[in-house]
C-alpha cells in the first residue's frame, strides 16, 4: 500500500506543465472550485493542440483573478474589472494570440459589466471564462451581481433583495457567439466545452458555477464545499440548447446547465477586415497577425 | 505684415472655417508668414452662427485669439450682429451683400459681394465661400494672390479644384470693379 | 532607428494641434489606439481613424476611458506601440490603468487635451488645471513623464518624443496639451521619415529560460518580452519580484517602488527639458508652459519696455520637474513669476525648489481663456520691485 502511495506522489500531476509549480501552494481555500476549472481548461488546452506560446490568460482582481498568475502561459493580472478591455488590446495588438479571460462574477459583470456587454456586442475574439461563486470571495463575502435572491452575504446580512443577473442570458442577448454554463462538478462536460470554445471564434462565454465554502456556504449555512458539490449533483439539470431566458438561478434551486448557444457569427476582426477591404480596396493594410511591433533591426 | 486680426462668420454649412483655413494656409505655408486660426467650437458651432478667427503676422503669433478685429467677413446677418462690435475703429466689414445689411460705425468701411448669387450662377451654390474668399483676397490684398490660389487648390476636395479656382477668380473680379473696393488704408497700422 | 515611412505624412501642412498630435503618433510608429470621444481631444483619434487602415494600425472606440486605458496597456504587451487620447473627465477615469501601466512598466502614451474643470467644466474652452493630476492622479507612489506642447508643430514633435521616452523608460508618458493648442491651426512641417528618430521596443535578447521580466541587471529599466514569443512570463499590478510574481512584503514593496521612482528621478537630468531666454542677467524669470508660454512672452515684452530685466523659462517637459535648474536660478534671481491656466499648480513646484531664496509669484487664471498679457506684465513689475 505504501509503495502505491509513493508511486502516485512521485508522478508529476498531469497538468503540472501548465502550472507555475514554484508558486504552489495556491491561495485558494480547500474545496474551492477554481482549481478544478483550471484543470479542465489546461486539459482542454493540451488536447486542442494549440501553440501554447501564443496562448495568453488575462485576469482581473479576485480569487479567480489569480488564475493568470498560476498558469504557465503569458499571464496578465490586470486591474479590477478591466480584464476584458486589457485582453481586447492584447488581441488587437497581436491578432494571432489566443486570448482567454479568466475572472470572477464580481470582476467581470460587477465592476466590469460595461466592458462585458460591449465585448459581447462586438463579438470580440476572446474566450471569457467566468467562475461564478455567487459572492465576493477575496474581499470577504459581500453581495455580488450574481447573488441569488434571499441568499445572505456580508453586505446583505438579512438576505439579498436585489435581482441577480442571469449571465448566459446577458451574454447571449449582447451577441456572444458561444454561451455555455456548467458547474465544476461536470468536469468532462466542462473540459469539452473549453475544447470546443477554443476551436471557435468571437466572444465565447463559459460560466462555471463553483463552490465558495469559506464565505458563500458559511454565510448561508450550506455546509462545506463538498455539500455544495452534492447540491450540484442533485440539482443540476442539463438542457443543451435551452432558451437563455429560462436559465435564471434561484437560491438553492435547480441549476440549468448546458451549451445554450453555438453559432458562427462574424467576429470583430473579421468584420473589420471585410469592411475595410470593401471600402478601401487595395489601400487597406491590415495589422499583421504577429502585431504592429516595429523592430529595431529592420 | 503687422499683426492683422480677422474674423469670418456665417451660418453652419457656408464653409466659414474653410475660408479661414485657406487664408491661414496661404499666408503661412505658401507665403512664408505666420498664421494662427481658431475655429469656434461647442454648441454654437453645431448650430447657426459659426465663426473662425485668424491672426496673421510676419512674426510668430503669440496671442492666439482676436480682440479688436481688423477685418470682419460676415456671411450671415446673425453672425454680423454678433461680432461687428469687436471690429476696431477704421476696421473693414466684408459681407455677403444679399444676406447682410452692413451696419458699421462711422470711420469703419464696408464692402459687399453677392457671393451666393455668383456661386449659383457657377452652378454650385456650395462654392459661395470661395467666391467670398476671392473677394476678400481682392479687396484686402493682404496675402499674395498666387499663395491664395495654391491654398485653394490644395484645400478643396479633389476633382473640384477647377470650379473652386473659377469661383475664387469671380470673387476677385468683383473686388476689382472699383465701386465695391474701398482702400485698405487706415485699416492697418 | 528611423521612422516607418508609412506613418509619416512628410510635407508642410496647415494643421490643428490635435491633428498634428495624431500625425506625431503615427510617425512615431504608434499602431494601436483605443479611445472614447471627448471634446476637445476627439480630433486626434478622428485623424488616426482615417489614416490607420492604410498603415497596418488598429483604432477601436472603446465603451469608456477605463476601457480605453486598459486596452492600451494590454496592447502594449503585444509589442505594438499604442496611445489613448482624452480630456479632463476621461483623464480622471484613466488614472486607474495609468497606475497599472506604471506598475507593470508598460510603454504607452496618453494625450490629455486640457479643458477647464473641475468636473464637466468648460468642455470647449482652455484649461491647464490637470498638471498635478498628471503627476499624482493615480494612487500610490510612481513616477512618469509629461510633456507640454506650445503649438501644433510641437504637438507633432513632442508626441514623437513622448513615444521615444516611453520606450526608453517603460513608463506612461503624458502629452499635456491644452484646448487652445489642440484647436489652433498653424503651419506644421513634417520631415521625411529618414529624419525622424524613433526608439523601438527594447526586446530582450535572452532565451526564455534565462529571462526574468523585471530583472534589471544593474540598469533601472528591465528588458521587455512581449506576449506570444514563448517567454510564458507573468506580470501583475500587485507588488512583484523580478519574476513578475506577487510578493506581499514590505521589503519587496520598498525595492519595487524605489526603482519605479528612481528610473525617472535618477534620469531626470536627461529627461527634463526647458527652454530659456535671457535668464542670464535676469532679475525676474517667468516660468510657464503650453499656450501660456506664448502669451507670457507678450507680458515679458511689456515689462521689458518698462525697464525690467526679465527672462523666460518654458517647461517643455513638466514632469519630472526641472528641480536642479530652478534651484540654480533661485540663487541668483529676485523672483519667479508663474502664470498658468489654473489656480496655482506648477507654481508649487517652483516654490518648493526656490526654497525661499527667491520670491515666487503666482498668476492664476481659472480657465476658459488665456491670460491678459498685461496681467502677466503687472505681476512681473510687482515682483521686480
Amino acid at each position: 500500500m505504501s509503495t502505491r502511495t509513493d508511486d502516485t506522489t512521485a508522478r508529476e500531476h498531469p497538468i503540472a506543465p501548465f502550472i507555475r509549480m514554484e508558486r504552489m501552494p495556491h491561495i485558494w481555500c480547500p474545496t474551492c472550485g477554481i482549481g478544478t476549472v483550471v484543470k479542465c481548461y489546461a486539459t482542454a488546452l493540451a488536447d486542442s493542440g494549440v501553440d501554447l506560446d501564443k496562448a495568453c490568460v488575462v485576469s482581473g482582481i479576485g480569487c479567480t483573478g489569480r488564475v493568470a498568475g498560476y498558469m504557465r502561459l503569458d499571464g496578465f493580472h490586470s486591474t479590477h474589472g478591466r480584464a476584458i478591455p486589457f485582453a481586447t488590446g492584447l488581441k488587437l495588438g497581436r491578432p494571432e494570440l489566443l486570448v482567454t479571460v479568466f475572472s470572477g462574477d464580481g470582476d467581470l459583470v460587477g465592476i466590469g459589466g460595461n466592458h462585458f456587454i460591449h465585448a459581447a456586442r462586438r463579438n470580440m475574439d476572446l474566450l471569457v471564462v467566468l467562475v461564478n461563486n455567487f459572492i465576493y470571495g477575496m474581499t470577504g463575502g459581500q453581495n455580488a451581481p450574481t447573488t441569488p435572491l434571499t441568499a445572505h452575504s456580508s453586505t446583505m446580512p438579512f438576505g439579498n433583495f436585489e435581482r441577480p443577473f442571469s449571465l448566459p442570458h446577458l451574454a447571449a442577448s449582447c451577441g456572444a457567439s458561444y454561451v455555455a454554463r456548467w458547474t465544476c462538478l461536470q468536469v468532462r462536460q466542462l473540459t469539452w466545452a473549453f475544447a470546443e470554445a477554443i476551436g471557435r471564434k468571437g466572444f465565447r462565454f463559459i460560466e462555471v458555477i463553483a463552490p465558495c465554502s469559506t464565505l458563500y456556504a458559511r454565510l448561508n449555512k450550506l455546509g462545506s464545499g463538498l455539500d455544495l458539490m452534492r447540491f450540484y449533483h442533485d440539482n443540476v439539470e442539463i438542457r443543451n440548447g435551452a432558451d437563455t431566458r429560462e436559465v435564471d438561478i434561484g437560491y438553492q434551486e435547480k441549476i440549468v446547465c448546458g451549451k445554450f448557444r453555438d453559432e458562427e457569427r462574424p467576429t470583430y476582426l473579421e468584420l473589420m477586415h471585410e469592411h475595410y477591404r470593401k471600402t478601401l480596396g487595395d489601400r487597406y493594410v491590415p495589422m499583421p497577425p504577429e502585431g504592429g511591433l516595429i523592430r529595431g533591426e529592420d | 505684415m503687422e499683426r492683422t486680426e480677422i474674423r469670418i462668420t456665417g451660418f453652419g454649412g457656408q464653409g466659414v472655417v474653410l475660408i479661414g483655413y485657406i487664408i491661414g494656409r496661404a499666408w503661412s505655408v505658401h507665403a512664408g508668414g505666420h498664421a494662427t486660426m481658431i475655429q469656434s467650437f461647442g454648441p454654437e458651432a453645431r448650430g447657426s452662427a459659426c465663426s473662425a478667427t485668424l491672426a496673421l503676422s510676419d512674426r510668430e503669433v503669440l496671442y492666439p485669439y482676436v480682440r479688436r478685429t481688423d477685418i470682419l467677413v460676415a456671411m450671415s446677418s446673425e453672425g454680423c450682429e454678433k461680432y461687428v462690435g469687436e471690429l476696431k475703429d477704421g476696421g473693414l466689414l466684408i459681407h455677403e451683400s444679399d444676406l447682410v445689411a452692413p451696419a458699421v460705425r462711422p470711420g469703419q468701411r464696408a464692402c459687399g459681394v453677392p457671393s451666393t448669387r455668383i456661386a449659383e450662377a457657377l452652378g454650385r451654390r456650395l462654392v459661395q465661400n470661395i467666391v467670398m474668399l476671392g473677394f476678400f483676397a481682392g479687396v484686402t490684398r493682404l496675402v499674395p494672390l498666387e499663395a491664395m490660389r495654391e491654398a485653394v487648390r490644395l484645400s478643396v476636395p479633389a476633382g473640384t479644384e477647377e470650379l473652386n479656382l473659377k469661383a475664387f477668380d469671380q470673387g476677385l473680379a468683383h473686388a476689382e470693379t472699383a465701386a465695391s473696393a474701398p482702400s485698405l488704408e487706415g485699416v492697418k497700422p | 532607428m528611423k521612422a516607418d515611412p508609412r506613418g509619416v505624412l512628410t510635407g508642410t501642412h496647415y494643421l490643428d494641434g490635435d491633428f498634428a498630435c495624431g500625425e506625431g503618433a503615427m510617425a512615431a510608429g504608434c499602431r494601436f489606439v483605443a479611445g472614447y470621444p471627448i471634446t476637445p481631444s476627439t480630433e486626434v483619434v478622428e485623424r488616426i481613424g482615417r489614416r490607420f487602415p492604410m498603415m497596418g494600425g488598429t483604432f477601436i472606440q472603446m465603451e469608456d476611458e477605463l476601457a480605453s486605458m486598459a486596452a492600451v496597456v494590454g496592447a502594449s504587451w503585444s509589442g505594438t506601440k499604442c496611445m489613448t487620447v482624452t480630456s479632463g473627465p476621461g483623464f480622471s477615469l484613466m488614472m486607474e490603468n495609468i497606475g497599472l501601466a506604471a506598475m507593470m512598466e508598460t510603454p504607452c502614451v496618453v494625450v490629455n487635451v486640457q479643458r477647464a474643470g473641475p468636473s464637466t467644466g468648460l468642455p470647449t474652452m482652455v484649461g491647464q488645471a490637470d498638471m498635478m493630476q498628471a503627476r499624482w492622479g493615480s494612487h500610490g507612489d510612481y513616477a512618469l513623464i509629461a510633456v507640454c506642447p506650445r503649438s501644433p508643430q510641437e504637438a507633432f514633435d513632442l508626441t514623437i518624443h513622448a513615444f521615444n521616452l516611453s520606450e526608453r523608460y517603460r513608463v506612461p508618458v503624458l502629452v499635456m496639451m491644452d484646448e487652445c493648442v489642440g484647436h489652433m491651426t498653424e503651419k506644421v512641417v513634417i520631415p521625411p521619415a529618414a529624419e525622424i528618430e524613433v526608439v523601438p521596443r527594447r526586446l530582450t535578447a535572452r532565451p526564455p529560460a534565462e529571462f526574468l521580466p523585471y530583472q534589471t541587471n544593474g540598469s533601472l529599466v528591465p528588458e521587455f518580452a512581449r506576449a506570444g514569443d514563448g517567454f510564458r512570463f507573468h506580470t501583475t499590478g500587485l507588488t512583484h519580484d523580478e519574476r513578475g510574481y506577487p510578493v506581499m512584503t514590505p521589503e519587496c514593496q520598498a525595492k519595487s517602488v524605489r526603482r519605479l521612482l528612481d528610473k525617472i528621478r535618477l534620469n531626470a537630468g536627461e529627461i527634463a527639458r526647458v527652454e530659456e531666454e535671457d535668464t542670464g542677467g535676469a532679475d525676474v524669470v517667468v516660468v510657464s508652459y503650453g499656450i501660456t508660454s506664448r502669451v507670457a512672452r507678450l507680458g515679458v515684452g511689456l515689462a521689458r519696455e518698462r525697464g525690467v530685466k526679465v527672462g523666460t523659462l518654458r517647461l517643455v517637459v513638466a514632469w519630472p520637474f526641472p528641480e536642479a535648474r530652478i534651484r540654480e536660478l533661485a540663487a541668483r534671481v529676485k523672483a519667479f513669476v508663474v502664470p498658468e491656466i489654473n489656480m496655482g499648480q506648477m507654481v508649487l513646484e517652483v516654490e518648493r525648489c526656490a526654497a525661499g531664496k527667491a520670491a515666487v509669484v503666482s498668476v492664476p487664471h481659472a480657465g476658459g481663456n488665456v491670460h491678459d498679457p498685461e496681467a502677466i506684465c503687472q505681476a512681473i513689475l510687482g515682483a521686480a520691485r
